[in-house]
């Protein structure tokens, strides 16, 4: 009888480097879905018209623990954007004549991209 | 000329004999030319004739001789002794795969997804070879290459977390090479494959860790096919919802 | 002991093997197909071809250029009615792989691309890149899934042929996975089993190249036929015998010895073209025996280069450019590199001949026929006699195809009008006696020999007396330690006792069969007292096509040495002549 070798399901990931930063990129998807549970309870607040309500929702963004969930939320964004930015010449190669176009190009448009879309966000914001 | 030291620990397994694998320890003085491949050979012709293992060509294009070298999968043929010069190095049969007899794996569960992928060209007509060939631009030939080159060696298989914890996933070499007949120019194929693809157990298992590209010894990098798979897959899904399926 | 009926049995699953399986799926899928491989198809040494693959597709080019060359190239040891029934064909096969999907490489307007290879005097060498064999099997292996008629039978290792009223019927193997014995009762049955290159200890072949189902026709009484013609190509990678491919040279590589010389042009092979220019059938594009034979020359002359792994010269790709050599010969960079340490891009790379390719094999005629019914025999494990004294590099590829397809037409038309009844207690009968002998072979004890040792003498022996140069004395030498290896044989012992795949037994029975075939090459060569293509005797230094324009055949005779005897060559429109290979003088 062939002989098959046990793999565990609960700490796979620890076996190989690789696997532990793949991990380590998926979850940062659990501190993006928290902030978007935050938004959908902010525009809750706003929708409610109820204002002590949103009083409340402001105050409790700027409490140190919201302050410290927040930071960490904007480092785990830039890591999640870059780790995918670096990939995306694989899924999305652009082939022009022969020659396929060097992926640094295609992750750099994405990073113009990035910084286009957050300056656009951050004048309807207000900032400039 | 000089001599390079390894001591080789490789797991044994004969199912009659063995309960469970166990590592077996041999010290072998190689030439600095060696890989690893010749030093297995050595302890084979001149140490212990009973070890079982697979190879044929000795130049990484059969892709008989995918083992675990220090916990990598690797051909065995392509990785020199001396990266693991006066080192412990531990052989393993490729990971994911139950061992038939010591370095050997069964390799049938990839046989049956690759044949399940249709890895040929499908066109809905036949030009007569009297026609001559179909015409296929440096261009378009490009587009697909770096896809044909899978020597199936499985060491992506090895590699990939998904396939270790879900049997049923199709894995990366028989997805790309179903990638490479979609983006032939000469292939109409996309369509028939897609039912295949498109089941959770095709594209969509693969979690993009790299790691099948990571380990590949022939830069096929299929994670980029699969990436590239799930694209066309979720296209061709839009496209039968709006009844335009057909390429 | 399972049997399995079918109606063709196929040994092999390389090149020869695959495209016999699809000839006879797509054109009778009604008959079963049996597909008997030791290794899973794609691991096959097909996979390792480089350079490409020879058919007339352009119009600068012609069916007799082929033919010319192909039968100058084989110094007219050559079956004329083969060669010309082969470059008519060739076209044909080559197309229908790229209809199945093969990369070839393009040229710029979409049609394929061509290159020059040695002793041809037009381009007409289709590749796809230098990894022509390996997209020829991968395109052949993916589209046999295409048959539900093809039955796999991969890693099973063949044992002997089943013969019963004077025709063959089927064939015994072991399943190597559990050491159980099938018994194969086929209508016809197609050896494709490949080469036996590891006869010798510097081969490009890989460790599957053992000469099996050579040596199972053989055993069973079929003649082998101009074993004694052995190719060596002249650039092998030092220390592995690597082969870096003949399109090395035709995109322009040159041979330099120890002094830079470009030494070939003092071998008749000269004037010496410019660099980066080569001319077709001139210098570095000339056949590849004269080529090995240059360097052992520059070897007695004390020009080629001492190193720890033997006497070398150089192949010098620098003047291609880094994008030129990615382009066409990448894994010529990544072989040199990985396995020599040498990156031609930027150096020379060292290299010697090493052995490649047998001419030789099982004696088969223009239908790919042996001379016993039902048993076929395509690729280089036969002698169709379409490669003479010396193969042209990038015919053999294009053979496994165009005779892979004759064989199934052949075998298919022998299967439908043989009714006969299969002789079923014969067949076991002989099928026990494989199996006893099988089990002898595990059980014996108290050997003292061993299968490495053995093997390693065989093939020193086989390097010394049967090389690149021969003569009367090496060769009655190599005779003797072969018949005395052979007798040998009986005392080696198996330590490893499994059913399940026991490496120690495929190993052992490998080592019988080169044995037995290795007595074929030597004898064969020890009674031609001429020199032709490949076979260069010191003592006889002229061709002789008074006596010697005949193939040798060799019969099985026991433990005794084979019997030689001879068959007559056929020739049609060429008649013999000499081979020109300096182009450039004229
Ligand atoms: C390095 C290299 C480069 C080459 N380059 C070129 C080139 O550029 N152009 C060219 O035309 N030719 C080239 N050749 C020659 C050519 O590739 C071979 O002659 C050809 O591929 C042989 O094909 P085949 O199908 O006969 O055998 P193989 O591909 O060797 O297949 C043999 C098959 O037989 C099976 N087999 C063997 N023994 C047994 C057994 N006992 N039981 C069951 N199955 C068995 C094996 O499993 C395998 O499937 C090259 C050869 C080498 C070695």
């Amino acid at each position: 009888m062939a002989y098959v070798r046990p793999v565990s399901k609960t700490t796979w990931y620890l076996k190989d480097r690789n696997y532990t930063i793949h991990m380590i990129n998926e979850l940062t998807s659990v501190f993006i879905g928290l902030y978007a549970l935050l938004l959908l309870w902010g525009i809750g607040a706003v929708a409610s018209g109820d204002k002590a309500y949103y009083q409340f929702f402001l105050e409790c963004l700027t409490s140190p623990g919201m302050l410290v969930l927040l930071w960490v939320t904007t480092i785990v964004i830039f890591y999640h954007a870059i780790a995918w930015f670096k990939v995306t010449p694989k899924a999305m190669p652009i082939q022009k004549g022969e020659a396929f176009v060097p992926g640094g190009v295609i992750a750099g448009a994405h990073y113009v991209i990035w910084v286009l879309f957050s300056l656009v966000v951050l004048y309807f914001a207000g900032v400039f | 000329m000089s001599a390079v030291q390894l001591e080789l620990e490789i797991l044994r397994y004969d199912p009659e004999k063995d309960q469970e694998p166990h590592f077996q320890t041999y010290q072998v003085a190689c030439q600095e030319e060696w890989m690893v491949l010749d030093a297995i050979n050595h302890v084979k012709d001149e140490v212990d004739t009973t070890l079982s293992y697979r190879w044929s060509c000795h130049m990484a294009v059969c892709g008989s001789c995918g083992m675990m070298i220090d916990g990598q999968p690797k051909l065995a043929c392509k990785v020199s002794v001396k990266d693991y010069a006066n080192k412990k190095v531990r052989i393993e049969p490729l990971a994911n795969f139950p061992i038939e007899r010591d370095l050997v794996v069964v390799q049938d569960d990839f046989m049956e997804k690759l044949k399940r992928v249709k890895p040929y060209i499908i066109r809905k007509e036949e030009q007569p070879i009297e026609a001559g060939e179909y015409k296929q631009s440096p261009a378009e030939l490009k587009k697909f290459k770096q896809f044909t080159l899978c020597i199936n060696c499985l060491c992506c298989y090895a590699a990939c977390p998904e396939y270790a914890l879900t049997p049923e996933f199709m894995g990366p070499a028989a997805l790309a090479l179903a990638h490479r007949y979609n983006t032939d120019s000469r292939d109409q194929g996309l369509a028939e494959r897609h039912k295949e693809l498109s089941k959770p157990e095709g594209v969509w298992d693969c979690s993009f860790t790299d790691t099948c590209s990571i380990a590949c010894p022939k830069h096929v990098d299929p994670a980029s096919a699969l990436q590239q798979l799930k694209i066309a897959t979720t296209v061709q899904w839009y496209k039968e919802l709006i009844g335009m399926g057909d390429k | 002991m399972e049997l399995i009926k079918t109606d063709i049995a196929i040994v092999g699953a390389g090149g020869a093997g695959l495209r016999t399986a699809i000839a006879v799926a797509e054109s009778n899928p009604d008959l079963k197909v049996a597909l008997i491989s030791k290794v899973y198809p794609m691991r096959s040494h097909t996979c390792a071809a480089e350079g490409g693959a020879a058919g007339v597709i352009k119009s600068d080019d012609s069916l007799d250029l082929h033919f010319n060359d192909t039968v100058g190239g084989g110094d007219w040891l050559t079956d004329q009615d083969v060669v010309e029934y082969f470059v008519n064909e060739a076209p044909k096969e080559l197309l229908q792989l790229e209809h199945w999907g093969c990369p070839w490489s393009r040229e710029p307007n979409g049609s394929v691309g061509v290159r020059p290879f040695g002793g041809m005097k037009i381009k007409r060498t289709w590749f796809a890149a230098d990894k022509s064999g390996f997209h020829i099997l991968h395109t052949l292996f993916q589209t046999s899934l295409k048959y539900p008629s093809i039955e796999r039978f991969d890693e099973f290792f063949s044992i002997d042929l089943l013969m019963a009223d004077g025709r063959c019927q089927g064939v015994v193997a072991m399943e190597m996975k559990s050491g159980r014995l099938f018994r194969f009762q086929a209508k016809a049955v197609v050896l494709c089993s490949g080469g036996a290159g590891r006869m010798f200890p510097f081969s490009t072949n890989g460790a599957i190249k053992t000469g099996d189902g050579t040596a199972m026709a053989y055993r069973a009484g079929v003649p082998t036929k101009d074993m004694e013609f052995v190719q060596y190509h002249p650039t092998g990678l030092l220390a592995t015998g690597i082969l870096l491919t003949e399109g090395c040279r035709g995109e322009g590589g040159v041979l330099r010895n120890k002094d830079g010389y470009r030494y070939l042009q003092d071998y008749g092979m000269g004037p010496e073209t410019p660099l980066g220019e080569p001319v077709l059938k001139t210098m570095e594009l000339g056949p590849r025996d004269r080529l090995s034979q240059a360097f052992w020359h520059e070897q007695q002359k004390g020009n080629t280069i001492p190193t720890s792994w033997g006497d070398s010269t150089h192949l010098d790709m620098t003047h291609l450019g880094e994008k030129h050599i990615d382009e066409r010969l990448p894994l010529v960079r990544e072989l040199s590199i990985t396995y020599a340490g040498v990156d031609p891009v930027k150096e020379p790379v060292p290299i010697r001949p090493v052995v490649h390719y047998m001419m030789g094999g099982i004696h088969t005629n223009i239908d790919a026929e042996t001379p016993v019914p039902g048993l076929f025999a395509v690729g280089e494990c036969a002698c169709a006699s379409l490669n003479g004294a010396n193969r042209l590099g990038s015919n053999s590829l294009t053979e496994l195809l165009v005779f892979g397809k004759r064989a199934a037409t052949n075998a298919v038309e022998f299967a439908r009008n043989r009714n006969a009844e299969a002789n079923e207690s014969e067949l076991q009968e002989q099928a026990d006696k494989a199996q006893t002998k099988i089990r002898e072979l595990v059980q014996r004890s108290g050997g003292t020999e061993s299968i490495a040792g053995l093997r390693a003498e065989m093939t020193k022996s086989l390097e010394e007396g049967a090389g690149i140069y021969r003569t009367e004395e090496t060769l009655q030498k190599t005779c003797n330690t072969i018949a005395d290896l052979r007798k040998r044989y009986a005392g080696i012992e198996l330590h490893d006792k499994s059913n399940v795949f026991n490496t120690d037994l495929f190993q052992a029975l490998e080592l019988g069969n080169m044995l037995a075939l290795a007595q074929t090459v030597a004898e064969g060569a020890l009674a031609r007292k001429e020199s032709r293509g490949s076979h260069q005797r010191l003592d006889y230094e002229a061709r002789d096509d008074e006596q010697y324009l005949k193939h040798t055949l060799a019969y099985y005779q026991g433990d005794e040495a084979p019997r030689i005897d001879y068959h007559d060559v056929v020739i049609t429109k060429s008649k013999p002549g000499v081979r020109d290979y300096s182009g450039g003088a004229k």
